[in-house]
């Protein structure tokens, strides 16, 4: 059980950071100065352990869905907020939720794992059960190598003590040399041989699938899990977040095998994508909708999942730390879906490359801004009678994300 | 019927890690709003060499370290047929680890030499460390070059082999004598992503000019192509920091 001191610290440090606007970095770092083991503490006291995800695009969802499931099963969730430092963020969260005698009231976490901060956690913690859900290339100068993603998250495989959950479609995954090494169970999900023209950058996985995507069509999903298929009319959008799902189906139907399936997926229809990942708020009366695209993969993947017809699109990009430093990675994505319709506004760092590489998918730009207020202002000034889109990448996110709550009623992210 | 230009991608499979589809768009798209209908032949593993007989220009794309080890087993197989077609007038664009395999030989990180296509006069050693962030090059054949590098080699030209560039801001070839990339001929060989060819038309310019005098005989005249966004895109990327 953690020192009460650091509990306290740790609060007021809080609630100083939150008068001065700030976010999760600075309280972490206190109580990690003050009780290096602060976290760890507290996770490894929870009944039913912890629960990571991690993978490169589907996580915050990810994570989402299987919280929603867990407490549909009566299960008391503690997660994280994501933020620039996982577990500062883990930490500053904990804070939050944690009875001043140190007393954390849950009975199981789930956490969303970044693939730079995984080995050092699992060192720290080892997880009872992770969900591993893609391995795609990312921006192109986060990690060097994809094959060097691949061995973190082959690390935190390694470190899970009961059951790991696989894409089996996933070639990086599903060739894992450490199969043999693994303590945990492995369970696997996959597509139905249909649905699998519909991701590019898998290829078809051999292993016996517990849970499948058989077919999607109108939002609605055909899960298979342990040999019977359920109908799922989904409130998440695209496909790509079914297919995302299903693994959480896949995980939670393990963790708690005595809760009938249909509590689990009458739970699943009613999830909301989070802030970020598709969710609309309405700006005086505009609907606007932001989609954080991080590398290539994310961004074809939210390009084929939304449909741009009927709606005014802006794409913003920035090439600080967050978003990538290197912009090449916009001439993988393949913006042909927006040809019909063309592009209204481009903003962030980098709107010209953005604006450049449109140019060359001949699609019709209205114009380009580089400071994200102006742009924002000028896109929702366009077309009011539309629902409004936003494609944004990491650090575009965050700045719109404050600059919309001006202006709108925002769920509580960090 | 449109005049056609073959472009050969070498080892696309293997070598397209840093957004090289972007440099063949723009190949294709500046051909194609000129009035030229652009084939690609993709050139795989295995492939039979008298392929770069039908080529008018080639292009090598830049991998993970880990999918071009593969490659350099096939240099020796494709060599002779690839500096016969660039001896003969043939264009080339090679980035990154191609500006490698074009090179004399390559150190691995256990000090292992692996033969190159020697198309260049220059060595690379490969090193723990990568070498990343915003590069600005001076060209006295294409003006300023901007980019971003993202490589662990460290090149170093031998006496004779021309830069492409010298280095204004950034890393480069090595770090220690300000040059940038090899230049032999119509052969270009460079670390520069970005990717290269949209923010620097000039280049891809140079590169489609050449294939057309070496396909149809003559000397083209390229009819100039305004773009609303390239001025201001080159700009940022100038100012913004390493």
């Amino acid at each position: 059980m953690p020192n009460p001191m650091t509990i306290v610290v740790g609060r007021l440090v809080q609630a100083a950071a939150k008068l001065r606007g700030g976010g999760t970095a600075l309280p972490g770092l206190v109580v990690e100065k003050l009780e290096p083991d602060f976290a760890v503490k507290l996770l490894s006291e929870l009944p039913l352990g912890v629960v990571l995800v991690s993978g490169t695009n589907g996580k915050t969802t990810s994570v989402k869905v299987v919280t929603e499931l867990l407490q549909a099963a009566g299960l008391k969730v503690f997660t994280n907020n994501t933020g620039s430092n996982f577990m500062r963020g883990v930490i500053s969260s904990l804070l939050r939720k944690v009875s001043i005698r140190g007393h954390l009231d849950a009975d199981i976490a789930v956490l969303e794992l970044d693939e730079a901060h995984a080995v050092s956690f699992v060192s720290a913690i080892k997880p009872r059960y992770t969900l591993l859900l893609n391995v795609m290339r990312d921006q192109m100068d986060r990690f060097g190598e994809i094959s060097y993603t691949a061995e973190l998250l082959t690390a935190v495989a390694c470190n899970t003590t009961d059951l790991v959950v696989l894409n089996r479609e996933d070639a990086l995954l599903a060739a894992i040399p450490y199969k043999e090494k693994l303590a945990a169970e492995v369970r696997w999900f996959g597509l139905t041989d249909e649905l699998r023209s519909e991701f590019t950058a898998f290829v078809p996985g051999q292993e016996n699938a517990a849970a499948l995507l058989a077919s999607f069509s109108g939002n609605t999903a055909h899960i298979k899990l342990d040999d019977t298929t359920c109908e799922v009319p989904l409130t998440l959008k695209g496909i790509y977040n079914a297919y995302n799902a299903t693994a959480a189906l896949a995980l939670v139907h393990a963790i708690v095998p005595e809760t009938p399936v249909a509590v689990l997926t009458a739970a699943l229809s009613r999830v909301h994508s989070p802030f970020g990942r598709g969710e609309s708020v309405d700006v005086n009366g505009t609907s606007v909708e932001l989609i954080l695209v991080k590398n290539p993969s994310g961004f074809d993947l939210a390009l084929r999942s939304f449909d741009a017809n009927d709606c005014a699109t802006m794409i913003t990009i920035s090439d600080d730390y967050g978003d990538g430093r290197d912009v090449s990675w916009l001439y993988e994505v393949d913006f042909g879906s927006l040809e019909q319709n063309g592009v209204a506004m481009v903003s962030g760092s980098r709107a010209f490359d953005m604006a450049l590489r449109l140019e060359y998918n001949e699609v019709a730009l209205q114009a380009a801004e580089t400071d994200l207020k102006i742009g924002l202002d000028r896109f929702l000034a366009t077309s009011p009678q539309l629902p409004h889109r936003i494609f944004c990448s990491y650090t575009t996110m965050l700045s719109l994300r404050k600059l919309l709550a001006s202006q709108a009623t925002l769920e509580q992210v960090i | 019927m449109s005049k056609s230009l073959t472009l050969l991608n070498l080892f696309s499979r293997h070598l397209n890690g840093y957004g090289d589809e972007g440099n063949l768009l723009v190949l294709r798209k500046r051909a194609e709003w000129r009035g030229f209908t652009v084939r690609i032949i993709d050139f795989e593993l295995g492939d039979n060499p008298a392929l770069f007989e039908d080529a008018d220009l080639i292009f090598g794309g830049d991998g993970h370290q880990s999918s071009q080890m593969a490659l350099w087993p096939e240099v020796e197989r494709i060599a002779e047929s690839l500096l016969q077609r660039i001896e003969s007038g043939v264009p080339a664009l090679a980035i990154g680890a191609s500006y490698q395999l074009f090179g004399e030989y390559l150190e691995t990180l256990e000090g292992e030499r692996l033969k190159g296509a020697g198309i260049f006069s220059a060595h690379t050693v490969l090193e723990e460390q990568r070498k990343t962030g915003n590069i600005v090059v001076l060209s006295s054949n294409f003006g300023e070059i901007l980019g971003y590098e993202n490589h662990s080699g460290k090149t170093t030209l031998h006496k004779g082999q021309e830069p492409l560039a010298q280095v204004i801001s950034g890393f480069g070839n090595n770090g220690e004598d300000a040059t940038e990339g090899a230049r032999s001929g119509k052969a270009l060989g460079t670390y520069l992503h970005g990717p290269l060819l949209p923010k620097n038309p000039q280049v891809a310019d140079f590169l489609i000019a050449a294939a057309l005098e070496q396909r149809f005989g003559e000397p083209v005249e390229l009819a100039l192509l305004p773009s609303p966004w390239l001025e201001q895109a080159r700009g940022v990327a100038k100012s913004r920091p390493r």
